[in-house]
């Protein structure tokens, strides 16, 4: 029995029994202080959508041999460029979004391409090199942000003329456009089944993508390069298009998560994106070498509904606002747990 | 035996290339900082007196926290992201001297005092973690200074006033609870630079905080004559034939940990009482990565880093800071402009000396692979 009983619990995780319990604990206090539990659920559930797709990017990265990717960065500034020629073109609704996409594809597959021959290069300091390309990246698009040359008043400075505001509105483009789409309640939770469609639908092509030949082709390569190369299998061009998928994705994701948020955040922004979705994915008992879609949902639902469960709730006990502290410590140190922990790298 | 002449040339053909671009590395990113400061300064059109000014001030108060990295380098492990948590350590104590109101010199040793040995167990623990993450020294040591920050965070946001008994109106927060953002340290401004601050040519220089910086650049200079700086080159040589040595790997990497940490917890001290006031929450978030920016200005590598290069590496870094903005100013108009320029100078230079770091280090183990068929 308590063999049993430790073999599920290794099972499960030791990280996501604790989180899961915690999370438990929050919605009991929800109940007992009268809170609504499905207005939690609804906040937390979009929150889920909202950042989904950032996650899923730790995907193929991971599963190709690269390990986290923390030049998420990249990825996200390609997002908001593609973002921001769509509503320079006074784009609206569905076909402001999808136009922001089809945008920010293109530019996040040949910035993907350029990071993948730099971390080809870099082998074995992939993550530390990563992040400080993503690091100086978005300090030099802060000054691309300041010269561009975009025209629409509603996304420049009204004094001077010239220069990206910080934070754009998107009520006017495609704001909500998923969050409003086909909304239906549930015991009181409200869901939107655009967002979670949406989400869920990239989830199913990622998995579709893994039983592709290119996409098994990655996982060897991935998993054992020598063997991969015996077997016939570019191993850099796997890691390149691992690369390059993860930072389409992360253009993506980013769209998703504005439209959601309902404003275009430029400048110093984009500069930590990358962490609250490593520490999602590591939360969901991805290791640096492992990474599945199911690692990516449980990771983000867990992870999303503590960091908005925990700001209501606490507050009602205690004084201020814990919910930062509690995300940088919670989510830093799954990161530290998981450095720590994982045999093999260089 | 026959064999052996063939991998020699290999060897010596590698030996000069490696040298040629050994000297690019180690001064071709002084002497381009320096001809970027030197143009800037000239665009910006800055007094000169002024930019001294600015510049011995910032050397006085930036050099100690740079040359806490030099004894993790040398051990191997790379450039410590976590001097931060030394620097936490060193706000924590000059919190608590400023609210018993310890005043002057004495009040400004008491932090160091204080700091000590909180520092030394913060930088045993992180030792502790970091010798479980071998290879990948850099990136934890990052991801520990963010998680240190949320522990900060949680101490002194929500620990101070109810459990931590600290009842000064002045320093806490509104409610009571948690320490205020900005603390005024007048009790301690500037308790070492005003010690003796003769102005020649109408340059202030802060003699005692300077001639502090110097006796530390001495110190390690000594520490790595030591056998313990023995030890700690041939662990940061490679570790297994260290071990085979009979050096214990795992202690000399956690001591190399405490030192950085306990020198970054001076550093940020003199650091605080130079510029007056504390950011509760923000002065020691950026200590890492200018002081590793600094370094790397002054030509070293993750692998070697000197003395000299980290004075060298504070003085075109920070000169770069002054004159940034103004040339933004000056050039576009726009002074945000300079701004992010030195934002991404300070992200730049890591990226690019990491990248280059990562490219050598492959660089020679391929040649090492080559060299080891060619013996076969």
């Amino acid at each position: 029995m308590a063999h049993r009983l430790r073999q599920t619990v290794e099972h499960i995780g030791v990280p996501r029994l604790m989180i899961a319990g915690f999370l438990v604990i929050i919605f009991v206090i929800a109940y007992l202080t009268d809170m609504s539990v499905p207005q939690l659920i609804t906040d937390s559930l979009v929150r889920v959508g909202m950042n989904g797709i950032l996650v899923l990017a730790m995907v193929p990265t991971i599963s190709c041999g690269v390990g986290l990717n923390f030049g998420l960065p990249l990825g996200v500034l390609s997002g908001l460029v593609g973002a921001l020629i769509s509503m320079e073109m006074g784009l609206a609704g569905f076909a402001g979004l999808l136009a922001a996409i089809a945008f920010a594809v293109p530019i996040a597959v040949v910035v993907g391409y350029l990071y993948a021959l730099l971390l080809e290069s870099v082998k074995g300091q992939e993550m530390m090199v990563g992040t400080y390309v993503g690091f100086s990246t978005v300090a030099v698009m802060c000054v691309f942000w300041l010269m561009a040359p975009f025209k629409n008043p509603e996304l420049i400075w009204a004094i001077g003329g010239k220069g990206l505001r910080f934070t754009l509105t998107l009520g006017n483009h495609f704001g909500k456009v998923l969050n409003n789409f086909a909304v239906f309640q549930l015991f009181g939770v409200k869901i939107s089944a655009g967002l979670m469609g949406f989400f869920l639908l990239f989830c199913l092509l990622i998995y579709l993508f893994y039983r592709t030949k290119v996409g098994i082709a990655m996982l060897a390569a991935g998993a054992n390069p020598v063997f991969a190369r015996s077997a016939g299998i570019e191993v850099r061009r796997m890691k390149a298009v691992g690369v390059v998928l993860s930072t389409v994705l992360a253009a993506i994701g980013i769209i998703v998560y504005a439209q959601s948020y309902g404003f275009l955040q430029l400048y110093m922004a984009p500069l930590m994106m990358a962490f609250p979705a490593v520490a999602a994915i590591l939360i969901g008992g991805a290791s640096l070498q492992r990474a599945t879609i199911f690692n990516v949902i449980i990771g983000t639902v867990l992870f999303q509904t503590l960091l908005t469960t925990a700001l209501p709730v606490t507050s009602r006990v205690i004084q201020g606002d814990i919910s930062e502290v509690a995300r940088l410590i919670i989510s830093n140190g799954m990161i530290l747990y998981a450095l720590t922990r994982s045999t093999g790298g260089k | 035996m026959t064999q052996s002449s063939e991998p020699k040339t290999v060897e010596s053909g590698r030996n000069v290339s490696l040298d040629i671009r050994h000297i690019i590395l180690t001064n071709g990113v002084p002497i381009l900082f320096l001809a970027l400061s030197i143009t800037m300064a000239l665009v910006a059109g800055l007094n000169f007196t002024f930019l001294l000014n600015e510049v011995i001030t910032r050397l006085a108060r930036n050099s100690l926290l740079v040359l806490s990295l030099l004894i993790p380098v040398t051990a191997g492990m790379g450039l410590n992201f976590g001097i931060v948590i030394g620097a936490m350590a060193g706000q924590a104590s000059v919190i608590a001297v400023t609210y018993w109101g310890i005043t002057g010199v004495r009040g400004f040793l008491l932090a160091c005092l204080l700091s000590t040995p909180l520092a030394a167990i913060t930088g045993w623990l992180a030792g502790l973690v970091l010798n479980r993450a071998k290879g990948r020294e850099m990136i934890t040591s990052m991801i520990l200074g963010f998680f240190a920050n949320g522990i900060y965070q949680l101490i002194f946001l929500f620990l101070v006033g109810p459990i931590i008994p600290l009842k000064s109106a002045a320093m806490l927060l509104p409610q009571g609870i948690g320490v205020r953002n900005t603390v005024d340290l007048i009790n301690i401004a500037q308790s070492l630079d005003k010690i003796w601050r003769p102005v020649i040519g109408g340059v202030r220089i802060p003699v005692v905080t300077l001639l502090i910086s110097f006796g530390m650049c001495v110190i390690i200079a000594f520490l790595m004559k030591t056998k313990m700086g023995q030890n700690l080159r041939a662990v940061g040589q490679d570790m297994n034939i260290a071990e085979v040595m009979g050096i214990k790997v795992d202690k000399t990497r956690i001591i190399a940990m405490i030192l950085s940490t306990v020198i970054a917890g001076w550093g940020q001290l003199i650091f605080l009482q130079n510029i007056g006031t504390l950011n509760t929450y923000n002065s020691h978030e950026q200590v890492g990565m200018f002081s590793i920016a600094a370094l790397l200005v002054g030509g070293a590598s993750t692998r070697r880093a000197t003395i000299f290069q980290a004075v060298a590496g504070v003085i075109l870094f920070h000169t770069l800071f002054v004159v940034s903005p103004l040339a933004g100013q000056r050039l576009f108009g726009v002074p945000q402009i300079g701004e992010y320029f030195r934002v991404f100078v300070a992200y730049g230079i890591i990226a690019v000396a990491l990248a280059l770091h990562a490219w050598q280090g492959r660089q020679v183990r391929r040649e090492a692979i080559r060299e080891a068929m060619l013996t076969e």
